[in-house]
């Protein structure tokens, strides 16, 4: 599925005489196949970006379209048989297996009284396991770490099937060894199925080896987008995060990587 | 053997369901029986068959004093209370989903407090038809609050639904607030009539008539169905905005639906009876540690239990007690410890 995002504005206040808006006239495309990452400094409008592409959030102004139709024709179910999101708050109240919760990521294809039938309960089960939950499958919901609360809503969003789906730092709470396990398989999974994934990350390093295309933002605006080859730089990252930096080729990680230093 | 075991595990729901069922229909036969004049089931099961089949043969050898006191005195004082048990259960249910919280109950947005405003204006005027006016009054304070608490708490239409949880509740206290300071000068205000109002707010369902039952089980039975119909919908919203937004669940126009629905069945109970805490607070919460958080099963149970409960504390305090204390209290009194044990237990393990 394409998306394509034109004029795309929106504040979080209803003042208008504040300029200051949180998205500011977006344009940018998004192809079918690609592992897209966004990347910019707290409140530059990384989250509520993802937020306008699930409709959770109604821009003031501009169009997000999906395959040339705008995202406002469809309706919340057809929706969410598009795109999945695995947002930030994870955090569950009531003491619901983890099977369960799961398995909501199929209700966007079923009514409202059936029980999930075994093709369901398969694709149930493959999410489990690319997650890496399934020995959680019985356990309760509330009983869990975060790391593994993260993957129970990961495996969730990959339940619903959609196209497109983005990862609200889906991995800030997980190991390096789950997030990398998690993250091949998805991969893999992009090649087979064509998925798109928009990810947002805080760690560069960590974008530049998985992302095919990296996304900056800053104070509501596109600083910069491309491949990470040619917009990982070290003047980029100044302008966007206001660091001095070092940006190499390194030969293990086969990526651009960043390099800091304090003193 | 062992495959009946199994299919009574895995329907573990119907068998509860059947379960408090059969409790409810015991508690309202022996609950009749009970009181200032003793009556023996047979004569219950019979007058009861009478008035369903219209068969003048089988209340022959009844006295018409005890046929008076089933129909006209208890039945519709007993089937009230239970309408209002299950009811404040559904409604509960409902708001510890809608709000994310599983210490919500049905008058946390300050719907009681407004139902009881509205009492006090009536009975403070002391307006002409009694009977009528206090619920009706009640009942327009109720729901005057709501729509004042969704219009505090709905903030612009940017974010998915309109209203936070937290946006809710606090309005909830917020209206309440100013409400029972209403209530406090009110009273002030009533001298002599001051007794009738305190009466009221304790709860109690001494003298319900026939009107009363149908007045709750009407709005009981349409506002389960729409409970049930939005269950799993419940099942996502209470999992937080965002994700049931993204798993495809219209949540503006669910938890307008489902705050209405609750709210609707809390003001009526109240208007009804007077402010019963604890029912809606402590059902759902016990019945959720014995079939889990999914609201497709707690919210059945939850009303057949309430409403089996509810009923058991006022046969105590109409026909056990020597003097009948409100109903209010007694569930106060006894809910309230054993709240306070189950929670204790729910977060130790």
């Amino acid at each position: 599925m394409k998306i394509e995002v034109k004029n795309l504005s929106f504040a979080h206040t209803l003042d208008k005489n504040l300029s200051d808006n949180t998205i500011n006239n977006f344009n940018i495309e998004f192809e079918q196949g690609k592992f897209y990452s966004i990347l910019g400094p707290n409140g530059s409008g990384k989250t509520t970006f993802l937020d306008l592409l699930t409709r959770f959030l109604k821009p003031d102004s501009g169009k997000i379209l999906f395959d040339n139709k705008d995202i406002l024709s469809f309706s919340r179910k057809e929706l969410a048989q598009k795109i999945a999101i695995v947002s930030q708050d994870y955090y569950i109240n009531f003491p619901y297996i983890v099977k369960e919760v799961v398995s909501m990521g199929r209700h966007p294809y079923i009514g409202r009284f059936f029980p999930l039938d075994k093709d369901q309960m398969n694709i149930v089960n493959a999410a489990a396991k690319i997650t890496e939950i399934t020995d959680l499958m019985e356990r309760k919901i509330t009983c869990l770490s975060g790391g593994e609360r993260q993957r129970c809503v990961f495996a969730r969003a990959l339940c619903q099937k959609t196209p497109v789906l983005l990862l609200d730092e889906a991995f800030s709470n997980m190991d390096i060894n789950h997030s990398f396990n998690i993250l091949k398989k998805i991969k893999s999974e992009i090649r087979e199925t064509n998925i798109t994934i928009i990810s947002v990350f805080h760690d560069i390093n960590f974008a530049s080896i998985w992302s095919d295309k990296m996304i900056f933002l800053k104070k509501g605006g596109i600083m910069a987008s491309g491949s990470p080859e040619h917009v990982m730089t070290e003047k980029i990252i100044k302008k966007v995060y206001n660091v001095d930096a070092k940006v190499e080729y390194n030969k293990f990680a086969n990526a651009k990587q960043v390099y800091y230093n304090i003193t | 053997m062992n495959i009946k075991l199994k299919a009574l595990t895995k329907n573990r729901t119907g068998f509860l369901a059947a379960l408090f069922a059969f409790l409810l229909i015991v508690m309202i036969i022996v609950s009749s029986s009970m009181g200032y004049v003793d009556i023996g089931f047979k004569e219950i099961g019979k007058v009861i068959l009478w008035k369903i089949t219209n068969n003048a043969e089988l209340v022959a050898d009844i006295p018409e004093t005890i046929r008076v006191i089933i129909i006209d005195i208890r039945l519709p004082r007993i089937l009230t209370c239970a309408a209002v048990g299950g009811a404040l259960a559904v409604s509960g249910t409902l708001f510890q989903g809608i709000l994310l919280n599983p210490l919500a109950d049905p008058y946390t947005l300050g719907v009681s407090a407004g139902a009881a405003f509205g009492a006090c204006i009536a009975i403070l005027l002391n307006l002409g038809a009694f009977f009528v006016s206090i619920p009706v009054f009640a009942f327009i304070g109720a729901i005057s609050t709501l729509f004042l608490v969704i219009f505090l708490s709905g903030s612009s239409n940017k974010t998915g639904s309109g209203f936070s949880s937290n946006n809710l509740i606090l309005s909830g206290i917020i209206i309440a607030a100013i409400l029972s300071a209403g209530i406090s000068f009110l009273k002030y205000m009533a001298d002599e009539q001051v007794s009738v109002i305190i009466f009221w707010l304790m709860g109690s369902f001494a003298s319900k008539t026939w009107t009363d039952v149908i007045a709750v089980s009407s709005f009981l039975t349409i506002g389960f169905l729409i409970s049930i119909l939005y269950a799993k919908d419940l099942n996502l919203i209470s999992l937080g905005e965002k994700a049931a937004s993204s798993l495809g669940v219209d949540i503006k126009k669910d938890m307008v639906i489902l705050l209405v629905t609750g709210s609707l069945l809390a003001a009526i109970s109240v208007s009804v009876s007077g402010i019963i805490g604890f029912v809606g607070l402590l059902i759902p919460h016990m019945v959720r540690l014995i079939t889990g958080p999914d609201n497709l099963k707690v919210l059945p149970i939850s009303m057949i239990a309430g409403a089996a409960l509810l009923l058991f504390a006022d046969t105590i305090t109409r026909a056990v007690l020597v003097h009948e204390i409100p109903i209010g209290v007694l569930t106060a009194l006894i809910g309230g410890p054993v709240f306070c044990w189950i929670f204790k237990k729910s977060h130790q393990k």
